[in-house]
């Protein structure tokens, strides 16, 4: 029984299958990464597990949980955290309130002791305090603890979301294009927390992403889809090769 | 420049962020407590009329401001927590339990409109909670046997520890005392998760949801502190007006409440003192004026709602941080002098936003 389980998939829109019957399975601690050309369904599959679209057809199942009719706000306390394609940040707060939001699955205190703001609640929102500093240390964001998100350049509010994604203490990260807008470096840079996110925290990573670059330095394995469908699956070098995979890409004969 | 020095998590948990804030609020409440020794009757009465609309500004922000779901039927709440604080003082229930239940009420309808339009947001929001709006003030007209329909209601003098609260002073203190309370539980919603949820939802719903918020709950929670702590200043408001009428609680009032959080400054708790201050000020300003005024524009009817509104619209246009953003500038202008920059506060724009899957 594998860790995360993806049992034939499939979601329609009206006429338009978006995702059709894919399979795929990630092993506990590994970088499995989703190519594929645009509107392969790729972010889809993201909205599926995150239960924002209902799947249609299909299983998903998570450490031998069946989470398929799961509603989405019970999808965190599960284990699984998200970041966005271009970024869902809370734009009119500070970086250490959306971190603070991703401690939120960990903050179920009784309202009555909320709105009195009791000892017990200050007690849970320093012990939250810690945590979110730990993430902060981790990701080197500590000069902008105190900024708004709206006044922080596109590169750092991507490392703040990968952030608060990670304040949710996931056991799964489903990270969405985390190097689109970024530079070269910057993507680098991308790479290396990935690493350290997989390496140092044990977190297994899924993530949809374009750039080869970040992909052949941090996959274990590769998913390549197209119109919906599993064109090839395997190691990065053996995805990169497929003859399937570059027909999509590139086109040429049918 | 001034930086304060952090050496605890403790310290971002307090309301007093610095020594000074201590100090200077101290120093208002202070003043606030000795107003009506020195001030005559009319203006301690009109201050109370602040400090009513504070508490009910406070509600509306920790909706409209702080989860970002708009309200045009306030009034109905103002006018529930009226109506059932005073309908149960001529029953003879003592005031000390009153007040709490005009809140219990309150929320209770406040539940009751949350739950029906927990999918709808913006203008479809606001169209529902309209109707909601006056539906409620039909039931206050019609229901004769309870309201007193067109007749109106007389509002008994209340008694708390053997005080009678009456005169302007009475409700001035009262008000006072609740809205200090009011203040602390907006203040502690704040800095808690509930807080936080509110404003995430506020932000982006999608990433809330996915970040584990139950979208429905918090959305009801917002709705029934919101209505509860309208009612609350409903509850204050029949001792202000002594006399309740159906027709007080009417969209114009609730368009008051909209101009409140709006021309105070959305997301800012400061921001609806200073909206309730504009918005009853601005009515004495203009009588002031009134006479002077050349062509007669003093005598035309309508000249109230439509500065309202005109004021409404400016500052939607030109300073949506509200007066509290203005203050905030200031501010920053003399702590920063002579480095201010114009393009500090200048908003960005985000062009790329994810599909708002709604």
């Amino acid at each position: 029984m594998s860790y995360f389980e993806a049992k034939s998939i499939a979601v329609r829109f009206g006429g338009i299958r978006a995702v059709d019957d894919v399979s795929f399975d990630v092993n506990k601690g590994e970088v499995f990464c989703i190519i594929g050309p645009n509107g392969a369904g790729k972010t889809t599959i993201f909205n599926l597990i995150s239960r924002i679209y209902n799947v249609t057809d299909g299983k998903l199942v998570f450490d031998g949980q069946d989470f398929t009719k799961m509603p989405a706000h019970r999808i965190a306390g599960l284990g699984i955290a998200r970041t966005f394609q271009n970024i869902e940040l809370f734009a009119n707060a500070s970086v250490l309130q959306n971190l603070l939001i991703g401690r939120h699955t960990h903050a179920q205190a009784n309202l009555l002791a909320q709105l009195c703001f009791l000892p017990s609640t200050r007690r849970a929102e320093i012990g939250h305090r810690e945590k979110v500093e730990d993430v902060i240390d981790f990701l080197e964001l500590q000069r902008y603890r105190d900024t708004l998100i709206a006044n922080l350049p596109y590169g750092v509010r991507k490392i703040v979301e990968l952030g608060r994604a990670l304040c949710t203490e996931p056991k799964i990260l489903l990270l969405d294009e985390p190097s689109s807008g970024l530079n070269a470096e910057e993507t680098e840079v991308m790479g290396f927390w990935i690493e350290d996110i997989q390496k140092d925290l044990g977190i297994t990573v899924i993530m949809v992403e374009h750039d080869m670059s970040l992909v052949t330095a941090v996959a274990n394995r590769v998913m390549a889809l197209n119109y919906g469908k599993v064109l090839a699956m395997g190691t990065p070098a053996e995805v990169q090769r497929d003859p399937e995979v570059i027909r999509a890409y590139l086109g040429g004969d049918p | 420049m001034r930086y304060l020095f952090k050496t605890r998590y403790e310290q971002d948990l307090r309301i007093a962020r610095q020594p000074s804030d201590l100090f200077w609020y101290g120093l208002l409440l202070a003043v606030m407590v000795v107003f009506p020794i020195v001030a005559g009757e009319f203006y301690v009465g009109e201050v109370a009329g602040v400090l009513i609309f504070a508490v009910a500004g406070v509600g509306l922000m920790l909706l409209t401001g702080y989860t970002g779901l708009v309200s045009l039927g306030h009034a109905a709440f103002l006018g529930i927590g009226a109506y059932t604080n005073a309908v149960l003082l001529a029953q003879g229930v003592p005031f000390a339990i009153t007040l709490p239940t005009s809140f219990v009420v309150t929320a209770l309808a406040g539940i009751a409109i949350g739950v029906p339009t927990l999918r709808m947001s913006g203008l479809y929001l606001a169209i529902a909670t309209l109707a909601f709006g006056s539906i409620i003030g039909n039931v206050f007209s019609k229901w004769n046997s309870v309201t007193g329909g067109f007749d109106g209601f007389p509002v008994q003098t209340p008694t708390i520890l053997g005080f009678r609260i009456q005169g302007a002073n009475g409700i001035y203190y009262t008000s006072l005392v609740v809205l200090i309370f009011v203040l602390w539980l907006a203040a502690n919603i704040l800095r808690s998760p509930l807080g936080r949820a509110m404003v995430a939802i506020r932000d982006s719903e999608i990433s809330a949801q996915s970040m584990g918020i139950h979208l429905a709950k918090y959305k009801t929670i917002a709705f029934a502190l919101s209505a509860g702590i309208t009612g609350l200043a409903g509850a204050l408001f029949a001792h202000y007006v002594r006399h309740l009428a159906p027709d007080a609680f009417d969209i114009l009032l609730s368009i008051q409440f909209v101009t409140i959080v709006f021309i105070g400054g959305l997301g800012s708790i400061h921001g609806a003192i200073f909206g309730a201050i504009f918005v009853r000020l601005l009515p004495q300003a203009i009588a002031i004026v009134r006479d002077d005024l050349p062509f007669g524009i003093g005598r035309m009817p309508g000249l109230e709602p439509s500065l309202f509104g005109l004021f409404l619209v400016l500052f939607i246009l030109f300073e949506p941080g509200g007066l509290y953003g203005r203050w905030l500038k200031l501010k920053q202008y003399f702590r920063s002098f002579p480095m201010y920059k114009g393009s500090t506060f200048k908003r960005q724009k985000a062009y790329a936003k994810s599909e708002r899957l709604r």
